[in-house]
């Protein structure tokens, strides 16, 4: 099989999962199982594609043609290779975490959910080895709206609002300054291809280029630069397990994603570092990880909380392209990872505690953590991995990071940074602290078994990650050219 | 060029194709009448329409290349004949009619039924059918009086379908009294700007005129000729401050008529503004120039922010359909007034991109009245979980109408869009995807309805013979949103067709 078939298959399998439950809708156990074969069938096929290509970056190969110079096309690269194999990595993890949470708090159509997911996941690899920026909108914009139906999933007034500003913020964004990037692009360069090196360099000049990179920055409205932030704390009205794959992985990932594929493939990142055009970006960007790490302090529930610091993660990302070092970009790179699997656990054990207690807020989470201890143990791995504490996963990017940002000459960078970890530790350790130390032991049980062992996983993932980060680092290598 | 085609000494019907897609609904639609049996009449309007469509599909097949077809009525050769011309830019229209009437007919043979009494029926399908020879005959003829005849024709008969949702409402009765005035007012505008020109050139055969008027230069009354002209067609393109009768009319019409009606009647007038502004007159005039670039732009722009505001502010469905019908009209006049290839591209294909969209979202709401008396947002909450198909072509158009990637309406917004910067005009780029934020709002809006809103109850029926149209279209929304090469392909040898240069009398050289 050659790669494109191969790619094709990876897009294609998942949408079994929306047949699945499609025909066995009324039979849960059949369906669910089926599921999982098709969450287990796609991340091996992802595996197959990464043994055959490693590190290569393959030419682009189209499938249709929409407009001249406009084409539905498919490449491999590093970056994509990376995305696609940890979105459908958890994929299984979360399918079998969300089945214990649907049926452990009695969600209903269960049927409707685990399909739309699959659309949303068939969308993600799609973007994922995406060749172009018009390819990667058309997957963008399916993404979004198969992961309305997820967040307005409970029907009540609370969920219809919070999807509606979910699906404004995204689908507003994206069509008003994202897709107008895009045709200027591809005016501009008279192409929208991901190309080493970028298209841009010697087409554009001037403000226009800081300007170009605004429509980009900011229409690309799931990586949640500030003031485009507000649908994610909003989306977390959804069932958990969408916030935990879709809005701390995939979606959100999505969003970070296409941000470096702009930044290396469209730009590129010497065009960037010439120009000066993405300093004012760095600035927004470190703005915004503040920022919104100092919300999450003052955000008493947990999903909100955990939302906030997802902003505040995904602004590292954009960061490091901004910095338009190639450390800082690989640093990224490396985030996207080290950050899916710390934030995946958080939100997991969120879930977990929601299900065996129906408690959101943080400050009901008294003496809960000797009665949960493999839950909380699994929060505080994914915490001190967000905080970015050796030996764990999300050190290693932070430290890349801090290199791209010295490499920079950005030496406020470091300090934004440093004082990052620090605010991390404020609004995160104390969730822990006080699940084990304060209070008395609560009256509760650990989750479900399905609903434990995922983030237990999850968080040995987080161990594991730290001791593999340099390959992840030498993987990315490649996008720079180094 | 091929030779002009004499009707007396064509022998194969082949050599006749041009004027079949005109004709053949011409002679069923009195045949209709004549026989007056109910259970023939929708037979012979589904037969006629369809062999319309065939001689249309072969029609475009022949000029595709670029090339014109030129068809002399009865031998008569111009400028004392009539002629029929078609290139790929009206043989587009004339696929997208004759293609509409055509997937129309079978979804309205049961949306009808449930809204018109069955006495009513047989003459109905006759006039369905002159409003289609009608509507064909303004694309396909060379002759601007004769443009008028078949104007009228299709006029008139409309008036008398959109009266027909009276039984279910009364106030379609007002609706097509003021359709109408306006549209008399328009026919009559636009008889007026034909009278100075024959009046300054002497004869009404579009080529020669075009000749005549590059000869002697523009004067006075030719300008006159075209500001009447612009403002007659204007009023039925439903140009923004022309727009009046058109949210009624649609409202109120039976769904089946509403369908049609817009999939149709505005495109086919739009493109006679693009054939005036282009092939008769020429944007190298000032005057023209002028126009399009002071007039239709702005009148353009304040309809697609001003109609989409109200069609968000909208609680009929039906109601919000036609003011976003209003405001994506504006699309195409901007189009039009780039005077340039990548806008007259968009503006064409749109016109075949938005006639489809609507239709589907139009025969949505048919199915929808199906089970209730009215479109009101109350009355249908919660009908997207009980008619779950109904639902999804609601879903895949309104996407559509967003311009969504992946759906026909992403095609044009792109072509408008790209044409704006090829202009240098950014501001304009930005204008245009700032009012597609608009209908995500009103389309959003009904998403919610359908779906977040209301009890949960039974299904409800979904009959067949609409579901399938309107499936049909919903399917094309997305298939020529990712296989463009015949919808964009066309439209680009359409604009490149069109802005060759003006009609001459003798046909492209």
């Amino acid at each position: 099989m050659g790669w494109l078939e191969l790619i094709c298959a990876i897009i294609l399998v998942p949408l079994l999962g929306v047949l699945a439950n499609w025909i066995f809708a009324h039979r849960p156990n059949l369906r669910d199982s089926l599921t999982l074969v098709v969450a287990i069938a796609t991340f091996a096929l992802v595996l197959t594609l990464l043994s055959q290509v490693g590190s290569a970056t393959l030419a682009p190969m189209t499938l249709i043609e929409v407009l001249p110079s406009v084409e539905i096309a498919f490449h491999v690269e590093p970056l994509g290779m990376m995305f696609a194999v940890i979105a459908s990595g958890l994929w299984i993890l979360t399918h079998i975490y969300g089945v214990g949470y649907m049926r452990g708090n009695n969600e209903k159509a269960h049927a409707r959910f685990f399909a739309c997911f699959a659309v949303a996941i068939s969308a993600v690899m799609a973007l994922a080895f995406s060749a172009n920026l018009f390819s990667l909108f058309l997957f963008y914009e399916i993404l979004t709206v198969s992961t309305y139906p997820l967040v307005a999933h409970k029907g009540t007034k609370e969920a219809i609002r919070g999807a509606r500003i979910y699906l404004a913020i995204l689908m507003g964004t994206s069509i008003a300054l994202f897709l107008t990037a895009i045709v200027w692009t591809n005016v501009l360069a008279g192409t929208v291809d991901f190309t080493p090196g970028g298209v841009l360099a010697g087409q554009v000049e001037g403000i226009l280029v800081p300007i170009l990179l605004a429509l980009f920055a900011f229409g690309i409205g799931k990586a949640a630069l500030m003031p485009f932030h507000k649908w994610l704390p909003n989306a977390m009205v959804a069932p958990t397990p969408v916030s935990a794959l879709l809005h701390a992985v995939a979606v959100v990932k999505a969003g970070v994603f296409t941000m470096l594929k702009v930044g290396v493939y469209i730009f590129g990142i010497d065009f960037l570092a010439e120009t000066n055009a993405s300093e004012w970006l760095m600035w927004v960007a470190a703005y915004s990880l503040l920022a919104a790490s100092i919300v999450a302090m003052t955000k008493d529930n947990l999903k909100a909380r955990l939302a906030y610091s997802t902003v505040s993660q995904l602004s590292y990302i954009t960061l490091g392209m901004a910095l338009a070092t190639d450390m800082g970009v690989i640093g990224g790179g490396v985030h996207i990872a080290t950050h899916a699997v710390g934030k995946i656990t958080l939100f997991m054990c969120a879930g977990a505690i929601y299900v065996a207690t129906h408690k959101t807020l943080v400050s009901e989470l008294d003496g809960l953590g000797r009665a949960m201890p493999i839950t909380f143990t699994a929060f505080l791995i994914g915490a001190l991995s967000i905080i970015g504490l050796p030996p764990l996963a999300g050190s290693w990017s932070k430290f890349s990071l801090m290199l791209g940002a010295a490499e920079a000459d950005q030496l406020i960078m470091i300090g934004v940074l440093m004082l990052s970890s620090i605010l991390n530790v404020i609004y995160l350790l104390p969730i822990v602290g006080r699940g084990f130390f304060v209070g008395e032991k609560m009256a509760y049980a650990e989750a479900p078994v399905l609903l434990w062992v995922p983030p237990a996983i999850t968080a040995f993932l987080c161990v594991l990650v730290f001791f593999f980060a340099g390959h992840i680092q030498t993987f990315l290598m490649a996008i720079v050219g180094l | 060029m091929a030779d002009p085609i004499l009707s007396h000494q064509a022998l194969t019907l082949s050599e006749q194709l041009p004027v079949l897609p005109v004709l053949i609904p011409f002679l069923a639609a009195p045949l209709i009448a004549v026989i007056g049996v109910r259970a023939l009449a929708w037979p012979i309007a589904f037969v006629a329409s369809l062999l319309s469509f065939a001689a249309s599909v072969a029609l475009m097949l022949e000029v595709r290349d670029g090339s014109e077809l030129l068809y002399y009525l009865g031998g008569w050769e111009p400028p004392f004949g009539i002629e029929y011309r078609i290139d790929a830019a009206n043989a587009l229209v004339l696929v997208l009619i004759s293609g509409i009437s055509t997937i129309v007919l079978p979804f309205a043979y049961q949306s009808l039924r449930s809204q018109v009494s069955l006495k009513h029926h047989t003459l109905m399908y006759s006039c369905f059918l002159l409003v289609l020879v009608g509507l064909l005959g303004i694309t396909i003829s060379g002759d601007a009086f004769h443009i008028f005849v078949f104007l009228e024709i299709s006029s008139l008969s409309t008036y008398v379908l959109v009266a027909m949702g009276a039984e279910r409402d009364r106030r379609a009765l007002t609706a097509a009294y003021d359709y109408l005035i306006n549209g008399t007012i328009g026919a009559t505008f636009y008889v007026i700007g034909i009278g100075f020109l024959y009046m300054t050139t002497g004869t009404l055969n579009l080529g020669d005129i075009a000749d005549r008027i590059a000869d002697e230069g523009a004067n006075r009354t030719v300008q006159a000729a075209f500001a009447f002209i612009v403002v007659g067609i204007g009023l039925k393109v439903a140009i923004y401050p022309l727009h009046y009768w058109l949210p009624n009319a649609y409202t109120h019409a039976p769904t089946a008529i509403t369908v049609f009606l817009a999939a149709t009647a505005t495109k086919a007038a739009v493109y006679v503004l693009i054939r005036f502004t282009y092939s008769v007159f020429v944007p190298a005039f000032e005057f023209v120039t002028h126009t399009l670039t002071f007039i239709f732009i702005p009148f353009a722009l304040i309809a697609m922010f001003a109609a989409s505001f109200i069609a968000i502010f909208q609680n009929n469905f039906k109601r919000m359909l036609a003011y976003s019908s209003i405001a994506q009209i504006g699309y195409m006049l901007l189009g039009i007034a780039y005077i340039n290839a990548s806008g007259l591209t968009g503006s064409l294909v749109h016109l075949v991109n938005h006639g489809l969209t609507k239709a589907a979202l139009f025969m949505g709401v048919g199915l929808l009245l199906l089970h209730t008396r009215n479109s009101f947002y109350d009355q249908i909450a919660g009908f997207g979980r009980r008619m779950p198909i109904t639902g999804a072509v609601i879903v895949v158009s309104g996407l559509s109408l967003i311009g969504v990637p992946g759906t026909v309406g992403f095609i044009s917004k792109w072509q408008l869009v790209q044409g704006a910067f090829e202009l240098g005009y950014w501001w304009l780029a930005a204008l245009i995807l700032m009012s597609s934020l608009l209908a995500i709002a009103y389309v959003w809006k009904i998403v919610e309805t359908l779906y977040l809103d209301g009890e949960n109850s039974a299904r409800l029926n979904e009959p067949l013979s609409m579901v399938v149209p309107a499936v049909i279209l919903a399917a094309a929304c997305i298939y020529f949103g990712v296989d463009t090469t015949f919808t964009l392909g066309v439209a680009q040898t359409a604009a490149e067709v069109l802005l060759s240069g003006p009609f001459t009398l003798t046909g492209v050289e």
